[in-house]
């Protein structure tokens, strides 16, 4: 179980996540043709992960090396959600988003290709992938939350979604962000397992992006069902169990990581607090801008003077367009800061899970451990009553719980492992999106800024041509 | 707590601008401004008013009402009284009330000081205090105190154009009244309303309304400029007072989007004190965008605020006034049908028909003054709102541009550091 190579395997991620969080697909994915012989260096990691590929899922301790070398490229795959569309009507619809997949990956058959999926086959993905890698220490993509209000208000409109996205009534704009931010939330988790050098060659991945088949309804994901009672029990019961068990940490760099953790979600929750407070006020502001538009619109009627009533329907113009001015620049304090902020607190959520896992397979090997050690004190029991049958068996037992206590100890040492490495590659991550985020975010107000001075200095003669 | 209201106190009121104030720093909400004597009337030095200091005890606020002239009439040449909003009022009461002034525009009354609106949110800001932390509270109480500061400079020059207009005005300025109140160093009794004031002043608005009301119903006017002037009038008004409170209203909002960057830019720094040092230097610069950035926004606020909100409240005020000088013209125009009729009967009996004869036509010489008096300051009214909404509107759109390439410029900036800062 060696390391692998001391050097920093994550030295393209930047630059290429950066392509990523571009929305421009066509210009990076042309750049990245021109990156072929690295992509042949990937394939040949690739092809051998995909020979062990079953091993891999079941321990991924198998092929600690393969995965070391996929991790040393990022993935050249742009997958992009478009299209969210209302199929059927009433309680039993549901929205259909379109998943567009380009990449060279030789893993997949074709370069680019589509299929369509709903809201619950993401989840069922995102369930599949959980079961399959949490345990083995992953930081799995948080996928979005399921909003019982949002999707049956959705479901209760007689009109699809898509028809109001660019309405003026209030309700469908509502939806339409609601669908609009739930999309780009299923792009953003769809791009991150893709871009993770593990969880992008699951099967269970490919076939979701692949195969024009429907999937299996994942029954387990909705709500309301009896898996979700279920799944709802399990959840309180571990709550309970993460409340109660306290681990000594013996590692002074997970206690330093989970505490650090901790106190960037309390922030965090802080900050989306902000955010969403700075969003809401824009809104209004827009609401009053427009009535403050109607206002002007009202007493440039009423002006007799012709040059002062044109001016002043111009001001009630001028208000209207600011009034879009700050939808727009409240959707960009949302879209852009405040959505990134609550994906944010996501990954963290599923940082902490990692986290619980860890402390779940520690748990299991000190069980086993304090199994050994009774066994042993049985065996020396025995020994001392002189029982021959009993100290035969206690030792086989002995042996038993020894290789269980091996195995849980190798077990924690390659979550322990993992889970290090996989923060890692999640801190610069992080900190790349951070960055990228605030960047955009800047960069939309100040265009917002340049709009507002255009609209005012197409204003100002108007101003001047009172007479 | 004085010192961040820079080149926001523009003067609400461009026919009458003042010279620029300079505020300066003190303790209390004090306020002393030094203005050259080069306003108001160019030509005419005569007569000048200024309010030279203003200071605010408690409820009230005592206003020093500086005087300058050469005037004859007045015993000094200089002199300065302390007056209060009620002593204000009591002024303009005193010229509505005058009939010689029935037809002129009477320069309306200046508004209460109300420094509610900052109070309450001072107050909510020391409810909530636990929820903010140190840093935003100082800041949100920094751009509360602020406003009130803003408030309080908009309540002095509300007063101080009041006593301009009048000053300005070669009838008005000539008003016994106007010299008592600059001239008499006592209190002027005009106590600050109680219980039984406010009632009689209800009662009084109601009686003008419904003078308005009845006037409006019984008595045909022939004219038909006043006619027109009057329907104009009051659509007007009401137009006004709904783009006032509109206006008000988000301007309020807009102030309230530039709090919100406070917390904004504090949850930043926070995050950032939890990083590697240079993701800490990313994180404070970002929030230090954001912090100037509510800087920019507020004075967005508080610039339309001053062109757009005052100069319609001041116009709907003085719309007011205009159409009370039209209910002033029914009045004597009934007082003159009134005449007539009786003038009719005096003859149908044949007595006293002289002095009906000598009635009759003093009301209709009055009438006759009264509305040409009226029609005068009505034309004069149109020509002033135009050019006040001009200068107004230019200097909106002027200061937004202003501040929209600040702030561009500021996002800009940062962008392109925190771009560099890797």
């Amino acid at each position: 179980m060696s390391e692998g190579p001391d050097t920093p395997p994550f030295s393209t991620v930047d630059i290429n996540n950066d392509n990523r969080d571009d929305e421009d697909l066509f210009a990076s994915a042309v750049q990245e043709v021109s990156l072929d012989s690295e992509v042949n260096g990937a394939r040949e990691g690739l092809d051998k992960v995909t020979i062990s590929d079953a091993p891999s899922i079941t321990a991924s301790l198998s092929s600690p090396i393969m995965e070391e070398i996929a991790t040393e490229r990022a993935n050249n795959i742009i997958i992009t959600v478009t299209e969210p569309q209302k199929i059927g009507e009433g309680m039993s619809s549901y929205v259909a988003y379109r998943v567009l997949t380009k990449t060279n990956m030789p893993i997949f058959s074709k370069h680019d290709f589509a299929v369509l999926r709903r809201f619950s086959d993401f989840l069922g993905l995102h369930e599949k992938l959980t079961e399959k890698y949490l345990r083995s220490g992953r930081i799995i993509p948080p996928a979005p939350e399921k909003s019982i209000v949002g999707t049956t208000k959705l479901k209760m409109t007689s009109t699809p979604s898509t028809e109001n996205a660019n309405g003026s009534s209030a309700t469908g704009s509502v939806q339409s962000q609601f669908v609009e931010r739930r999309r780009a939330a299923l792009e953003r988790f769809l791009n991150r397992v893709g871009q993770h050098p593990v969880l992008c060659i699951d099967p269970d991945f490919r076939e979701f992006l692949e195969s024009d088949t429907e999937l299996p309804k994942a029954t387990s994901t909705s709500a309301l069902s009896g898996a979700g009672v279920l799944r709802l029990f399990n959840k309180v019961g571990e709550t309970v169990n993460k409340i109660t068990y306290r681990m000594d940490e013996s590692d002074p760099w997970f206690e330093e990581r989970s505490s650090r953790i901790e106190a960037l979600e309390v922030c965090l929750r802080r900050l989306l607090g902000a955010c969403e407070a700075l969003a809401g006020e824009r809104r209004e502001l827009a609401a009053r801008a427009h009535d403050a538009a109607r206002a002007c619109a009202a007493l440039s009627g009423a002006d007799p003077h012709a040059p002062l009533s044109r001016a002043l329907s111009h001001t009630a113009d001028l208000h209207e367009k600011i009034e879009h001015l700050r939808l727009e620049q409240s959707n960009t304090d949302f879209y852009v800061l405040a959505e990134h902020v609550k994906d944010y607190l996501g990954l963290i959520g599923a940082i902490k899970d990692v986290f619980h896992e860890r402390v779940k397979v520690f748990q299991n090997w000190q069980h086993a451990q304090m199994q050994l050690t009774k066994r042993r004190e049985n065996k020396a029991k025995a020994e001392l009553a002189n029982r021959p049958e009993k100290i035969e068996q206690s030792a086989s037992e002995i042996i038993e719980w020894e290789s269980k206590v091996e195995r849980g100890q190798q077990e924690f040492d390659t979550i322990s492992r993992v889970i290090k490495k996989e923060l890692e590659r999640w801190d610069e991550l992080r900190l790349a999106e951070l960055r990228a985020a605030l960047l955009r975010y800047l960069d939309e107000h100040m265009k917002h800024q340049a709009q507002s001075m255009r609209y005012w200095d197409a204003f100002l003669p108007e101003a001047r041509a009172i007479k | 707590m004085m010192d961040c209201v820079e080149d926001t106190n523009h003067d609400p009121l461009s026919t009458h601008s003042t010279a620029p104030q300079t505020p300066q720093g003190s303790a209390d909400p004090k306020l002393e401004r030094k203005k050259p004597n080069e306003n108001v009337s160019l030509a005419d030095n005569s007569l000048l008013v200024d309010i030279s200091d203003a200071l605010s005890e408690k409820e009230k606020v005592k206003f020093t009402v500086h005087t300058k002239t050469t005037l004859p009439e007045f015993q000094k040449s200089e002199f300065i009284v302390v007056r209060q909003h009620e002593e204000f009022v009591w002024l303009h009461d005193r010229y509505e009330e005058n009939e010689e002034y029935a037809g002129y525009i009477i320069p309306p009354a200046p508004p209460r000081p109300d420094f509610d609106a900052s109070r309450e949110k001072l107050q909510r800001l020391g409810e909530g205090e636990g929820a903010l932390t140190r840093e935003e509270f100082l800041k949100m109480k920094e751009e509360l105190e602020d406003e009130y500061l803003a408030t309080f400079k908009k309540t002095v020059a509300m007063h101080e154009v009041f006593l301009q207009r009048l000053a300005a005005h070669p009838v008005f300025r000539n008003d016994a009244h106007l010299r008592v109140f600059l001239e008499y160093e006592q209190d002027l009794c005009a106590k600050p309303r109680g219980k039984m004031d406010l009632i009689g002043g209800l009662m009084r608005s109601m009686t003008t309304t419904t003078d308005e009301i009845y006037l409006g119903a019984t008595v045909r006017d022939v004219n038909d400029f006043f006619e027109q002037e009057t329907t104009f009038l009051q659509e007007y008004y009401s137009h006004l007072k709904e783009a006032v409170a509109k206006v008000d209203r988000m301007t309020s909002k807009h102030k309230e989007v530039a709090d919100a960057h406070i917390k904004l830019s504090s949850c930043i720094t926070q995050l950032a004190t939890r990083e590697q040092p240079s993701t800490e230097r990313f994180l404070t610069r970002a929030a230090e965008t954001f912090d100037k950035c509510r800087k920019i926004e507020g004075r967005m606020a508080s610039d339309q605020d001053l062109k757009l909100a005052d100069t319609l409240r001041y116009y709907m005020r003085d719309a007011h006034a205009a159409k009370a000088v039209l209910v002033r013209r029914l009045r004597c125009l009934a007082a003159y049908e009134a005449a007539n009729r009786n003038l009719e009967k005096a003859r149908a009996k044949n007595k006293d028909v002289h002095a009906a004869e000598q009635a009759q036509a003093d009301a209709c010489a009055k009438f006759e003054q009264l509305s040409a008096r009226a029609r005068e300051e009505l034309i004069d009214f149109r020509t002033r709102r135009v050019s006040a909404f001009r200068k107004s509107l230019i200097d909106l759109a002027e200061l937004e541009i202003k501040h929209a390439r600040a702030q561009q410029e500021l996002f800009r900036k940062s962008l392109q550091v925190l771009k560099e800062c890797q």
